[in-house]
């Protein structure tokens, strides 16, 4: 008898928890049509999510290849960002830590949005104390050998592609995204998927020529920093090439008031924030 | 003479050191010492460990067959203070071509930032400014010549300086000076490891003709001082130069000596570098006053002359780069040389070099294959630089290359070396 006013003590006290837990469909159902944004503005609000939260940030950087024959390898670095216009131009700085044949590297990026106008990068090679100025390339290729793209690092421009909204479930929108001019790029389209809330990007998945799906970026962690909800884990895989690669964020920072490091002094002793 | 300056700049670094480390001076027992070493900035241990091994594909009676068979340890140590950075990377190396083990202080440095507007890099250190790919006008700072060519890896084509450099930052512009208490002079050919065309013999020669050299040696009189003023334009890097110092290889001779000379030499020079079309392109030129000779009478010391440089480089494919260069020396008073030239081939006014690199990067960038080519339409002579680099594992690469050298004429540039074409392979292990 005992027992049983127990039970029930602890069912009565544990049903708020459950009531919140258990999906309230017939409550979600009707705020689904309420808002649906228009594509445009979906695209800006992830875009903005995913590359210009805060004015500036920084944030230490693991990535671990698998490539299709378990062949291992990692690189780390520190990777600063100061936005030259919220959604517009932006400046990266990345200084190398691993595998210590690049250790002490930099790489440095002036990114312009402006499609006529190339992005400008710069190398900064230690043991010779040479500040190289790189060729703005392809930004469909490997980043650092890994299975992320130069476009995934630092984003694609919202001009080069038509969007539209193909899916809006209850927790995601999903986006398909046309390359304005598919010869320049690999794929055919990639789908977007889009977390309501948020807005963060959760899920890329882009489609070779042949329509094939070919290659998946996923967001697997997200946490709030500074009131910032950050991707501290992402995951791609190239599907044709059976490689992996897996990104993991730490020491995410926002708004450190960076100054202009981005210049050619601080590539040849790279600042504090950067190196520790 | 090398060893003396290793000794002033260990002795430079170890009167630094107290005060880097002011703990140790109170450490009184032993008690003391694990607080102390807790108490000790971090110090980070990195470098690498190679086996390096090359041969000669022509027989050369003034060499050895072998043109390379090395190990080599690089050991490098860093320290983030709160004042200042400090870093120390030395090579310790044992060659069988010298049948000799060496030790090469690379850096022994220390950099603050006394003001926000001010750095200050005090040391041994490695010096590169301008814009030539592998071609310099007004990067006076010493270059290693013999390492470039016998196969070792490119970094050791720079070779350090002892000097302190400061460095200024405005809104107007920015400043570099270089202060070298102690000329530096390039680690030249001198026929020790490398054949080169002998004037005075008018042959090739090796080992049985090494170069004697009078250096300017004293500290503080036989100085360098190397200027560089900059400022970025809308990412167009534009610079000037100046140089007062000594011509960096030997550049005049002693005939009743036989000894060759480092003369005087000043530099004036400019730069632009920026974006270009799809690639980068980069502008430089110099002139090159040859101070002990500034008409041109003496037959036995180089001429003054201008430099000139044009570059551009593109992606033309996935992880495929090219860059082109055009470059020309044009010796001043060329009437005056000819007129007082007594033994030997005249040289050309005006040499001309093109240079071809070519980047492919394969196997997830794991592979890289590399081919640079000087060629001289002038010199009729050709310097081709293949070289295949491959990551087995994040600390492990294996290196296949050559060094290949072919002309018409055995007393130009590249021609001369026409005997020390080869070949090596390298394994190297980093940490």
């Amino acid at each position: 008898m005992k027992l049983m006013w127990i039970v029930t003590f602890i069912l009565v006290l544990s049903m708020p928890l459950l009531a919140a837990t258990e999906p309230n469909k017939p409550a979600e159902a009707n705020a689904v049509p309420e808002e649906i944004p228009d594509v445009n503005t979906i695209v800006n609000k992830a875009n903005f999510m995913a590359y210009y939260q805060g004015k500036d940030g920084k944030a230490k950087v693991k990535m671990l290849i698998t490539d299709k024959k378990g062949r291992k390898q990692q690189r780390e670095f520190i990777i600063l960002r100061k936005d030259v216009k919220d959604g517009g131009d932006q400046k990266y700085y990345v200084y190398f830590l691993k595998p210590p044949d690049v250790r002490k590297m930099v790489f440095m990026v002036h990114k312009h949005t402006d499609l006529k106008k190339d992005d400008d990068r710069w190398l900064y090679m230690p043991a010779l104390d040479n500040v190289k100025r790189i060729a703005a390339g392809d930004k469909r290729t490997s980043f650092v050998g890994s299975d992320f793209l130069y476009e995934d690092v630092s984003g694609r421009s919202l001009e080069e592609d038509t969007h539209e909204l193909i899916d809006a479930n209850d927790k995601l929108f999903v986006v398909r995204n046309v390359p304005k001019r598919p010869e320049t790029v690999e794929f055919s389209y990639y789908d977007v998927s889009i977390d309501r809330k948020t807005f963060m990007p959760m899920k890329m998945e882009y489609y070779d020529k042949k329509n094939k799906l070919c290659r998946i970026i996923e967001s697997r962690k997200v946490r709030k920093i500074q009131k910032f909800p950050t991707v501290v884990k992402s995951v791609v895989s190239d599907l044709k090439t059976g490689s992996k690669t897996v990104m993991e964020f730490s020491d995410v920072k926002y708004d450190m008031n960076l100054k202009d490091i981005f210049t050619e002094r601080y590539l040849r002793r790279p600042p504090r924030e950067a190196r520790r | 003479m090398t060893g003396h300056k290793t000794q002033f700049v260990l002795i430079l670094v170890g009167f630094v050191a107290p005060f880097c480390f002011p703990a140790s001076i109170k450490a009184e027992n032993a008690d003391k010492a694990h607080s102390l070493l807790s108490s000790l900035p971090p110090i980070e241990l990195h470098g690498f460990y190679e086996i390096r091994s090359g041969y000669r594909t022509r027989k050369d009676k003034y060499q050895k067959d072998m043109s390379i068979m090395e190990t080599r340890l690089q050991v490098e140590l860093s320290s983030n203070l709160s004042w200042a950075d400090l870093n120390v990377k030395g090579d310790v190396f044992g060659d069988l071509v010298t049948e000799q083990g060496d030790f090469d202080l690379r850096e022994a440095h220390m950099f603050t930032m006394p003001f926000d507007f001010m750095d200050l890099k005090v040391g041994r250190q490695i010096l590169t400014w301008g814009t030539g790919d592998l071609i310099f006008i007004n990067d006076l700072f010493p270059k290693d010549w013999q390492s470039f060519f016998i196969g070792r890896d490119t970094e050791y084509l720079k070779a350090p300086s002892d000097a302190v450099k400061v460095s200024l930052f405005t809104d107007l512009v920015n400043f570099d000076i270089v202060y070298t208490p102690q000329f530096d002079p390039d680690r030249f050919i001198s026929g020790k490891r490398l054949s080169y065309w002998n004037s005075n013999l008018g042959r090739l020669a090796g080992r049985d003709a090494i170069t004697h050299t009078n250096k300017p040696n004293r500290w503080f009189r036989d100085d360098e001082f190397a200027v560089r003023l900059y400022k970025n334009i809308n990412n167009y890097e534009l610079a000037l130069y100046g140089y007062r110092g000594y011509w960096k290889s030997p550049a005049g001779q002693n005939a009743a000596r036989s000894q060759a000379l480092f003369p005087d030499l000043n530099v004036y020079g400019a730069s632009i570098r920026g974006n270009v079309a799809k690639g980068i392109g980069n502008l430089e030129l110099g002139y090159y006053e040859s101070a002990d000779d500034t008409g041109g009478q003496k037959p036995l010391i180089n001429n003054s002359e201008l430099r000139y440089l044009i570059g551009y480089t593109q992606e033309i494919g996935k992880d495929f780069t090219a860059g082109l260069q055009y470059y020309v020396e044009q010796m001043l008073d060329y009437g005056q040389y000819k007129r007082s030239l007594t033994t030997g081939p005249a040289r050309d006014e005006f040499r001309h070099l093109t240079t071809v690199r070519l980047t492919k990067l394969l196997m997830g960038q794991n592979l890289r294959c590399s081919l640079f080519t000087y060629y001289s339409p002038s010199d009729k002579d050709v310097h081709m630089r293949p070289n295949l680099h491959y990551k087995v594992r994040d600390n492990l690469a294996v290196e296949f290359g050559a060094n290949i050298f072919f002309g018409d004429y055995r007393h130009t540039f590249f021609g001369q070396f026409q005997n020390d074409t080869n070949i090596y392979a390298a394994l190297r292990y980093s940490f």
